[in-house]
């Protein structure tokens, strides 16, 4: 019961969010031509093209398997770090070429990630969140101060942390803790933040507030979301692009594509009729 | 059935662990029985002397510099290395070759060691028999540990924290030394308390470097007798038992300082993380 009103009242807010953001700008933020990526012999994606529009929230849906996280990998490199991958075609980010200007720094600061696990150090709260910052060679304690209470304060975590941001961060709750992850993407000052399932491993509540503070981001951030929760990304996104075998199906404005699915393969996916 | 199948392995492991303890009673409390009488002040602080009765003062001294000496230069070395294997190196046949020379290192009777080192060290490098050459010997010989054990540690670090840090724009240098060596920094230690255990226990290859002077060293370059060559002296020569448990004693409250540094130095380092 008390699920059911949080809920609805959740997806209000959630939906009020995303009305006073529909006038997104329409500019292209990341785009995706022709792009494929090999494992070793084994292909994962097959010749992706999309746009990403700026400052809209981008829903990768599909079955396990199908190359969500390896796509979204690509788009700040972490793919690098597997040996025997190899990328062919172009991401380019502002109209930047991502794997032609190798400063593989430069784009990870521009693009920060959440994981599906919440990963924080085994550090304070404050440490984890001014990680990145002091990565970049910040060191005046009183910048770090603001960039970490903004970042708190901006992953809606705050108040719930302040009187304990010396105590290790691995002593919260699971929902708490990727909250934190959230504020530590968000203390690189990014311009794009991309997620991987990041409430699959939270309860029903933290999921919520995770969800609402989606919404309450995109006013700054683009943001591109895995999910395996088809109504998270029906009550997140703007756009939803249905992966299937490395390949995408389906790409529109999530209105469309949870209402009128031109091809039967995103229907059947979304309806729960597949596999 | 399954409950009685249960309580007959707990019986045993139980029965296990009482006889591992029961022996490391019977021999540490053996050893203080015979020794303990010994122990004084003049004892651990007073001169050799040969005719009997004198103190074991230039042992501890030779066994600690020993011991420092060649951490000092197995620690860094040991940890460049393990490091260099499990995060740069390209995991190819070379690197397979390396990891199983070095295992194969830690297998060989130290004897080996000593007699290479009095070869090599002693003799092609001239540095005589001296507190250095087995110093050094010490080096080869627990290295292998090192390296083996900070690669395991290095191994045990969760890729989460990798990828976190590298997603956070930090550079591969960055996360190795803000969030890898940390968290393996208790394994670290673990395979340096397990060098000092093994460079105290080391004779052989400490005789064959050191020789057995029993003065207090003047310099690393003097020859010198460690306290365990010299328990072995004693024991085979003299046959004073008495003597020998005595340096035991004393051998064994050393590692126990020495393995509480570690950890202490281990709590600090961790401390400096928050
Ligand atoms: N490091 C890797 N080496 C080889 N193959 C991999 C690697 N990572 C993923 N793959 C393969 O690439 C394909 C896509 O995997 P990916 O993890 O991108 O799927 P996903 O859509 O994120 O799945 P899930 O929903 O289960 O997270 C899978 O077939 C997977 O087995
Ligand atoms: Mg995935």
């Amino acid at each position: 019961m008390v699920m059911t009103t949080l809920l609805s009242k959740h997806n209000k807010k959630v939906k009020e969010d995303l009305q006073q953001m529909t006038e997104s700008n329409g500019k292209t933020k990341i785009s995706v031509r022709d792009l494929n990526l090999f494992y070793g012999e084994k292909q994962a994606l097959y010749s992706l093209s999309l746009d990403i529009q700026e400052k809209e929230v981008t829903a990768l849906i599909g079955p396990s398997g199908c190359g969500k996280s390896t796509f979204l990998r690509t788009l700040n490199r972490m793919n690098d770090l597997i040996d025997g991958v190899n990328i062919t075609g172009d991401i380019t980010i502002d109209n930047e070429n991502i794997y032609q200007s190798t400063d593989v720094i430069k784009l990870r600061t521009k693009v920060g990630m959440v994981f599906q696990k919440a990963n924080l150090f085994p550090m304070s709260i404050y440490d984890n969140v001014a990680y990145g910052p002091r990565g970049q060679g910040i060191k005046s304690k009183k910048e770090l101060d603001k960039i970490v209470e903004e970042s708190l304060r901006g992953a809606a975590i705050w108040d719930e942390v302040k009187d304990r941001l010396k105590t290790s961060a691995l002593g919260l709750s699971g929902g708490q803790q990727q909250r934190i992850c959230i504020a530590r993407a968000i203390a690189m000052k990014p311009e794009i933040i991309l997620m991987d399932e990041p409430t699959s491993a939270l309860d029903p509540i933290s999921t919520l507030k995770v969800e609402e503070l989606i919404a309450d981001m995109k006013k700054d951030y683009t943001i591109v979301i895995v999910t395996h929760n088809m109504q998270q990304a029906a009550r997140v996104s703007d756009k939803t692009a249905f992966f299937l075998n490395g390949e995408v199906v389906e790409f529109d404005t999530t209105d469309k594509i949870f209402s009128v699915p031109k091809d039967q393969r995103t229907e059947d996916y979304i309806t729960g009729r597949f596999g | 059935m399954r409950s009685f199948k249960d309580n007959v392995l707990r019986g045993l492991l139980w029965l296990a662990a009482l006889l591992t303890i029961a022996i490391l009673v019977t021999i540490v409390g053996y050893i203080f029985y015979k020794g303990i009488g010994l122990i004084s002040f003049d004892f651990i602080f007073g001169d050799y002397s040969p005719t009997g009765g004198g103190g074991i003062w230039p042992m501890i001294v030779t066994t600690i510099y020993t011991i420092v000496i060649s951490l000092v230069i197995a620690t860094p070395i040991g940890i460049l290395a393990a490091v260099y294997l499990q995060e740069y190196a390209k995991q190819g046949r070379l690197v397979r070759m390396i990891r199983f020379a070095t295992e194969s290192l830690t297998g060989i009777p130290s004897i080996i060691y000593g007699l290479f080192g009095a070869v090599f060290f002693v003799t092609t490098l001239k540095l005589g028999m001296s507190i250095i050459a087995a110093s050094l010997t010490l080096t080869i010989i627990i290295l292998p540990v090192i390296i083996r054990t900070t690669e395991e540690s290095l191994k045990t670090v969760p890729r989460s924290y990798r990828e976190g840090s590298l997603a956070l724009g930090n550079t591969k240098l960055q996360t190795l030394y803000k969030v890898i060596l940390p968290s393996a920094m208790p394994g670290i230690l673990a395979g340096i308390i397990l060098s000092i255990g093994r460079i105290v226990g080391e004779s052989a290859a400490i005789f064959l470097t050191a020789g057995t002077v029993a003065a207090l060293p003047e310099s690393i370059f003097s020859s010198a007798r460690t306290l365990t060559v010299h328990s072995y002296l004693v024991t085979q020569e003299a046959g004073d038992i008495e003597l020998a448990a005595a340096i035991g004693i004393v051998l064994i409250v050393i590692i126990l300082i020495l393995n509480l540094l570690a950890t202490l130095l281990s709590k600090i380092l961790n401390k400096a993380d928050y």
